[in-house]
Parts: structure tokens; sequence; C-alpha cells
């Protein structure tokens, strides 16, 4: 007897609804990777995030699971608190790159000093989405935006900041991975990648981050199939994929 | 600290931080500044005792947003810092007022404007009672004059958070957090406290809960204005609290708050020794503030207020008063001092008919 079983369906967390992201953005493609992991985990019902401020402050409208939305850039502070509170509990922040790496680097740096167990996933588009279009930290050098409109200068604007290198030399931090979601291959690695920074956080071991690169056509002023392409040909040699800390080579 | 119905001899900023273990505190996230230290250098030494938190942040916005989360999550918590820390954690204090958070946040009193000095002031009166932080919200905020009253209010301070949803503050002053009384820890009595079925656990068997502050549509802004104005006038109805000392047949009233009404208390006795009769009203409360005992203790009366600041309660007096009395001012600042001689010399110029 043949049994049909639907193999692909809604996770669970994901709540039914249109999300308000603009096409070809890469939040909706993050926030069910985030849903399967939770699903696939078993931890909804012990699971805490936190939205950040920006282009994805709605997170909580999409993730059927217990949530706060933090103040900007303060997340980590916020998740450090409700984890002191609930050391059994899961807990995740969900950051833009204006959120972690500008108005909140002392926070995301000191929860990674710390060891703070908690998850962050960091959506790096080198842009400013919400407000539309201004420069990140993470904005390349000759990118154009709102408030770079010749292009970013290091002379006038500074370099971009590499997040997950930086936070690699931190002893708290034991996961650290950077992905992207521009091509069915990349999206399941960055599946991979963030359900292992949840395991890390489970088995006690540390603070765990993702960073994902993410396109906003949007804000590039672009097409969304020249912004997956933009993903590889310019964020990602300047943003190395890979993984830059596992608990393993910790051991070593 | 073992027995809890024995005097012990503590400054004030030690006697908060027991109080606060004794509500039944145990998460606090600080960071250091004068002249309030001694608060997180307790709680560092208890909190382990105590099974609790303890934790340094990196910043005092750090600290606050720490606060969020355990308030969030359905702790009791609390932080302390001075003028400077506390104006750091404005943004914080704001998001707690809107997502209706309770929490304890101690401010100690140091000399502004900006880094000032780090002796005793009150000049964050209007920081701690008109706002502080952006939007229309308001803390609890309670002044207390002594150590002792530093523990009760401290007590209380949580049992009145939670009952309210709301941030409430404990406003002391360098000189009350740093000297030494005997205090006493005495609950107060157990206070019948809404259940935190809003609190941030993981869903488990019921509705996801979500804490969140943002509210793009303004009717359902508005509506959030609207319900916590109710909860403010509930407060101000049902919260106020004032000392009124030696006023019945007062020819002059003094208002003051924390420190300086003990200071005014020793000018009254000598003023009366000298035939001058003086009384005080004395607002524990600053939000909400006693209007109405301010109003009846002043009657027509001159009035002088004395604060540790260029004029900041004194609006608040002139607004119970609306004009019927004269309203004096005394004020020393930048970490200065009242003298209860300079107290006396004031009120006996106002008496004898000085402006």
């Amino acid at each position: 007897m043949m049994v049909m079983v639907k193999a692909f369906q809604r996770p669970r967390t994901l709540i039914p609804r249109p999300t308000h992201y603009c096409p070809g953005c890469g939040h909706g493609i993050i926030h069910r990777i985030l849903a399967e992991v939770i699903d696939e985990l078993g931890i909804r019902e012990r699971v805490a995030g936190s939205a950040p401020v920006g282009c994805s402050a709605l997170i909580h409208q999409y993730l059927d699971c217990d949530m706060y939305e933090a103040a900007h850039g303060r997340a980590p502070a916020v998740m450090t608190g409700f984890k002191r509170v609930h050391p059994d509990k899961i807990a995740f922040t969900y950051q833009g790159d204006g959120d972690l790496a500008a108005i909140g680097t002392a926070e995301i740096v000191h929860a990674a000093g710390r060891g703070e167990k908690i998850t962050a996933i960091f959506v790096n588009n080198a842009i400013y989405g919400m407000t539309g279009g201004q420069m990140a930290p993470t904005t390349l050098i000759c990118q154009r935006t709102t408030t770079t409109p010749y292009g970013r200068s290091p002379e006038a604007a500074g370099y971009p900041i590499r997040v997950s290198e930086l936070l690699s030399t931190l002893e708290g931090a034991v996961y650290i991975e950077r992905v992207a979601v521009n091509s069915p291959g990349n999206v399941l690695k960055a599946k991979r990648a963030v359900r292992r920074a949840f395991e890390v956080q489970m088995e006690g071991l540390g603070f765990s981050m993702v960073e994902v690169l993410s396109p906003c056509p949007q804000n590039w002023r672009m097409s969304p199939s020249e912004a997956v392409k933009f993903v590889e040909d310019k964020l990602m040699p300047y943003y190395p994929l890979g993984v830059f800390k596992t608990p393993e080579a910790m051991e070593r | 600290m073992k027995a809890a119905e024995e005097n012990v001899l503590l400054t004030g900023n030690e006697a908060i931080a027991e109080a606060a273990i004794q509500a039944g505190c145990r998460h606090f996230f600080g960071y250091p500044i004068t002249p309030q230290s001694e608060i997180p250098e307790y709680m560092s030494r208890r909190m382990p005792e105590m099974g609790g938190v303890y934790l340094q942040a990196e910043s005092e916005v750090a600290a606050i947003n720490m606060v969020f989360g355990a308030a969030g999550a359905g702790a009791r918590v609390m932080t302390s810092s001075s003028s400077p820390g506390i104006s750091l954690m404005q943004e914080g204090i704001s998001y707690l007022a809107a997502a209706e958070l309770p929490c304890l946040i101690v401010n100690m009193m140091r000399g502004g404007p900006g880094l000032g000095g780090i002796q005793p002031s009150q000049s964050d009166y209007f920081q701690a009672t008109k706002g502080g932080g952006h939007g229309d919200y308001r803390l609890i905020v309670l002044a207390p004059s002594t150590v002792q009253e530093a523990a009760d209010l401290t007590m209380l301070a949580f049992d009145l958070a939670d009952m309210y949803r709301n941030p409430v503050m404990v406003l002391g002053d360098g000189y009350i957090g740093q000297m030494m009384e005997p205090v006493r820890f005495k609950r107060p009595e157990a206070a019948e406290l809404p259940p935190k079925d809003w609190a941030i656990t993981g869903a488990k068997g019921r509705p996801r809960n979500v804490i969140s502050t943002l509210s793009l549509d303004p009717e359902t802004l508005e509506a959030l204005n609207l319900r916590l104005h109710h909860k403010y006038e509930d407060v101000i109805r049902n919260e106020r609290r004032v000392e009124i000392f030696e006023a019945d047949d007062a020819d002059i009233i003094i208002a003051a708050f924390g420190i300086v009404a003990r200071i005014a208390k020793t000018a009254i006795r000598i003023l009366r020794e000298k035939g001058i009769k003086v009384g005080l009203v004395r607002p524990i409360t600053l939000f909400p503030f006693p209007y109405d005992a301010v109003s009846k203790a002043a009657d027509d009366l001159n009035v002088l207020v004395v604060e540790m600041n260029m004029g900041q309660m004194i609006e608040d007096v002139k607004l119970g008063i609306r004009g019927r009395s004269e309203v004096h001012f005394y004020g020393r600042t930048g970490g200065m001092v009242p003298s209860y001689e300079e107290i006396v010399r004031e009120v006996e110029r106002i008496h004898g008919g000085g402006g």
C-alpha cells in the first residue's frame, strides 16, 4: 500500500500570515530557518527570542513563541536578563547590522565576552533597510547608500566591520559561523549553522552567533536576482563564509 | 544578615541592598558609580549566598536592559546607580514603563549637570518625577529621609511595582547612601499581587506572550497611553504618602524631601525654642506628589521650600498651593548641603518680613 506523506509543510512555529518584507528580502527565509530549527529541536515551548529595531522589529508577528522586542541594539542585554532568570530555557536574539554592529556593539561584544548562553542571529545586508537605505557599519567601500551618495569612502566613513572575525577572538564566544541565503545550497548550510548554534547553547557551552549575509534588493536598488548575485560577487569576498569558532576547536 | 527583627548598623546603601534581598529580589544588574557602589558590592556578596544573580554589566545602558529582560521574565529585579548613570538608563526606563514591567531603580543622586561631582544632591527631581526618558510615562518615586525609611521604602517599592506593573524609583542622595544608622528589616504586610501571567517563560501550555512597545498604528498607541494614564490616576488616588511635622500651630511651613527634611527638623526645633512656630511638610512619594497635603498644611501661611538644587520640587509645591501663599526658596547645589543654621536664618528673614 502506498502512503501519501506531506513532506514539505509550514513549520509549526511559523505563524501563517503574509510578511511585510519587500520582494527578494532575505528575512523571510531566515525566519523560516529559525522556525524549522525550533520545531526540529522541539524547543518551541521553552524558547524566547528578542526582536531588534529595524525591518525585523515585527518578527514577533511571525514566530509563534515567546518574544521580547528590545530597544535598538539591546537585545543581547535583554536576553541576558531573561537567561539569568531562566537558565533552563533557550534564548535567541535576531538582529540586523545597525542593531548589532553599530548601536548595540557594546552589548553584543560583552554578551559574547561573558559567554552568555544565548544565540544571536545576525542578519548582515550591508545597509539600513527600515529607515530607507542609509549606510550601515557593514556597508562596503564604494557602496552607494542614501548617506554615502558618492559611495562609502574610508576617509569619511571608515571601514566595514567584520563582526564574526571580531567576536571569534573572545573566549566566551564558542560557536561563530558566517553563512548566506543567496542560493538553495547556502540556505541549507545556513539552517545547519543555526541548528548547531542552538545546540551549542543547549549544551551549555557558551555564546553562539550565526551571521547571515542577506539580500536587500529594495535598498540596494536592484532586482531580486541582481541582489543574490551581489551577495556572492561583492559581499562574500569581503565577508567570507565559514566557521570561525567551534567548541570542538577550542578543546584542542 | 541573620536576625531580621534586630537592629543592625548599616549605611543607607547597604540597607537598601539587604531590604531588596529580604523582599525577594534575586536578580541585580548594575554598574559601579559613586556614591552608590556599596549596593552592587553588597549584592555581589549576598546574591551568591541566596542563590541569586549579581551581574556587573558593561554599562548602565546594558544594566537597565538586563533589568528589562529579567523583569519581563517575571523576576523581582533591581538596579542602582547615581545621576550620570541614571541618565544613561533613561532609554530603558521609558521602555520599561511602556511595556509595564515591574522593577526597582535606585538613584543615589550626586551633583550635576554633566559628570558633576560625587557629593550629595537632589537635582534629579525633575528627571525622576516628570519623565526623564521620551514619551508620556511616570515612575512611582519614593524619597527616603532616613536609613530605616530607605529599607522600608525599598521593600514597599517591589510590591508597588508588581501591583501597578510599573517601574519604581527610590530617590535618595549621596548622604542617605553613605550615612550609617540603626535599621530593622520589617516586611510590609503581604500584599495581594496580580499574577505575572504576561511573563516570558516559554509558551508552554498557553498562547505565546509578547512584550512589545512598538505601536505603528496611532490609535493603538493612543489607547496604550490612555490605559497608562488611568493607571497613573489610580496611583495618584491610592499611593500619596507624606509626613507632616509640627504643622498644626505653625506660622511658617518648610517643604523639603529626603535628607533636607532631616536638617529642617533640627532648624524647626531651634526656631521653636526662639518662639517661631515652624512646621514641616515632607513628601515621601514624589510621584504621586501629595498636592492636597501640601496645600492643607500650607493653608495661607508663608512657605519655605528647601532643596539641594536650584528649585525643582518648588514647582509642585506651587501647583499644590495655587497662589494662596507666598512660596520662598532656599537651595544649595553642586554637592553643597544646606546647614540648619542657614535654614534658621532663612526662616527668620521670612518671619521678620524680609522678601
